[in-house]
């Protein structure tokens, strides 16, 4: 009874891995990608950031805007870069890839996660150049290794979770253009209805309940924790990581089930 | 090659009011070389999508390697393999690669991962390549790859939506070679689509056209001209008679584009 219990999930977890490993070992022939993604935190953080902090208008509390705006950088640019992620599958499926993958016996939940997980790691070369840059600009940071491991998971489920409503997104637009048009659509209101870079306590009534709704507040709270000396969550660590989680298994519920739905 | 490994009964698919695939009913002996006929629209591909589990069908019902594809489709998976009309191996990875990954996936024992790859890209003649990036690769490389991929797990049904689409007739040529070896060695029914006339005439035991998502006729090549009546007839004949009439009906702009950008890839 255990074993069968058992081997469906071991095989469940291998596959998972199976495609993300495919994924990354695209990203080893060609690593242009990585550094062009840094690009942008880099900016965000340098003028953004520099501007606003010099100007004083933002009341963050006790923290320096640089280093409230630091987390929201980071989170910021683990959206951007997941929210377009689906456009590959649609390249995918354009070609016979999609078709092909679905026609093996992979569990499609293994197909949808693997290929979320290949985003997150995707995203950790920005990591790097937010935390490089944010050095720095004098930005004070926690260096303990398991605030820096709790850093390494939440990007990694964060651009997972997006990426898995990217690619949801795409099962449902399913031409390039559309998906475009959408991702374009989606991005702002994610962004600015959050708490990146200014705290929710300043916002009007009707946008707190949106931000509060919004998963990447919790991404970026729970980065505050984590990145910073003496970060604090407004909204609970705790449940900041139930939110993401839960989220995340809903998306990959929800693509499972329309992701075979590209080879038609 | 008694044993039938292929049923099909009734199968139907519809997309709207338009319906693709009529009541298909098949059956296709194991060791088998089947191909499926028919003009642009006749519901070649949908067939197949339907077979491989990637389409549901509205109705009706077939079995492979005696299991359903509609409630047995995992096991299903197990036991075929599927080359699609589009490209469906990874321009960015190695041919190795590409071959190490499907291992994975189709749970070959670890131990006999390496020699399987070994031996597959031995058997479609891409052993010199094999580290090399598949964007490089020429058509029919490509498609010879796509097959060793689909057959690392020794599938007992292979099938081929155009197999040979967009290529030239020397790799058409070493294509058609390397699925022959399949069948001879490990006994691999194969169950393709072409458009290819002579192609179904050299290499299939039996052919079925396919005409508005019926079939219109099915045997060996020798009895479908014989089914004309007296006289000589060809196998064009065959399809102009069955899958001609209304002319250039079928296909979609979908489908016609899909089918151009592939064979602008592997040619």
């Amino acid at each position: 009874m255990t074993a069968t219990l058992i081997h469906p999930l071991t095989g469940f977890i291998e596959k998972t891995f199976v495609i993300t490993e495919f994924e990354l070992r695209k990203l080893r022939h060609d690593f242009t990608e990585l550094i062009t993604r840094a690009l942008q935190p880099a900016l965000w953080l340098v003028i953004f950031g520099q501007v606003f902090s010099r100007n004083g208008a933002m009341h963050t509390g006790n923290i320096p805007y640089l280093d409230f705006i630091a987390p929201g950088i980071l989170a910021q640019s683990v959206l951007f870069v997941a929210i377009f992620y689906g456009i590959n599958v649609i390249w995918e499926r354009d070609l016979g890839i999609v078709q092909r993958f679905l026609a093996s016996p992979t569990p499609r939940a293994a197909l949808v996660l693997g290929k979320g997980f290949s985003a997150g790691i995707r995203t950790l070369s920005q990591a790097v150049i937010v935390y490089v840059i944010s050095l720095l600009l004098g930005v004070k940071l926690n260096w303990s290794p398991l605030a820096l491991l709790n850093v390494l998971v939440i990007i990694v489920l964060g651009a997972t979770l997006f990426s898995t409503f990217s690619l949801i997104v795409a099962c449902i637009v399913k031409t390039r253009e559309r998906f475009m048009g959408v991702g374009q659509v989606l991005t702002m209101p994610l962004f600015f209805a959050s708490n990146a870079i200014y705290p929710i306590a300043i916002m009007p009534d009707w946008l707190k309940t949106i931000a509060h709704l919004n998963p990447l507040s919790y991404v970026v709270d729970a980065l505050r924790a984590f990145m910073l000396a003496g970060g604090t969550s407004a909204l609970g660590v705790g449940r900041d990581y139930a939110v993401i989680l839960l989220t995340t298994a809903i998306l990959v519920f929800i693509g499972a089930r329309l992701y075979p739905h590209l080879a038609w | 090659m008694s044993e039938p490994v292929l049923e099909i009964k009734a199968l139907t698919r519809r997309f709207g009011k338009f319906v693709a695939v009529d009541a298909l009913t098949l059956s296709v002996k194991a060791g088998e070389v089947f191909g499926l006929l028919g003009s642009n629209g006749a519901g070649k591909t949908t067939t197949i999508k339907m077979l491989v589990t990637l389409l549901p069908p509205s109705s009706g019902e077939a079995s492979v390697a005696g299991f359903s594809i509609t409630s047995q489709a995992v096991d299903v998976r197990r036991t075929i393999g599927y080359v699609p009309q589009a490209v469906s191996v990874d321009g960015s990875l190695t041919g190795y690669e590409n071959l190490l990954i499907f291992a994975k996936l189709y749970d070959l024992p670890r131990r006999e991962q390496q020699a399987r790859i070994r031996e597959a890209l031995e058997f479609m003649g891409l052993s010199a390549d094999a580290g090399r990036m598949v964007s490089q690769y020429s058509g029919g490389m490509v498609r010879r790859l796509e097959i060793a991929q689909s057959t690392l797990h020794r599938p007992q049904v292979l099938f081929l939506d155009e197999p040979t689409v967009g290529l030239d007739p020397i790799a058409r040529d070493a294509v058609w070679k390397h699925l022959a070896d399949l069948r001879t060695n490990y006994g691999t029914t194969l169950f393709f689509t072409t458009h290819y006339l002579e192609e179904a005439e050299s290499y299939c035991d039996r052919i079925a056209v396919m005409h508005l998502g019926k079939v219109a006729a099915l045997g060996t090549t020798k009895e479908l001209e014989d089914s004309l009546g007296e006289g000589e007839h060809t196998l064009n004949d065959v399809f102009m008679h069955y899958a001609g009439g209304i002319l250039d009906s079928g296909g979609s702009f979908r489908n016609v584009s899909y089918e151009r950008a592939t064979a602008q890839r592997l040619g």
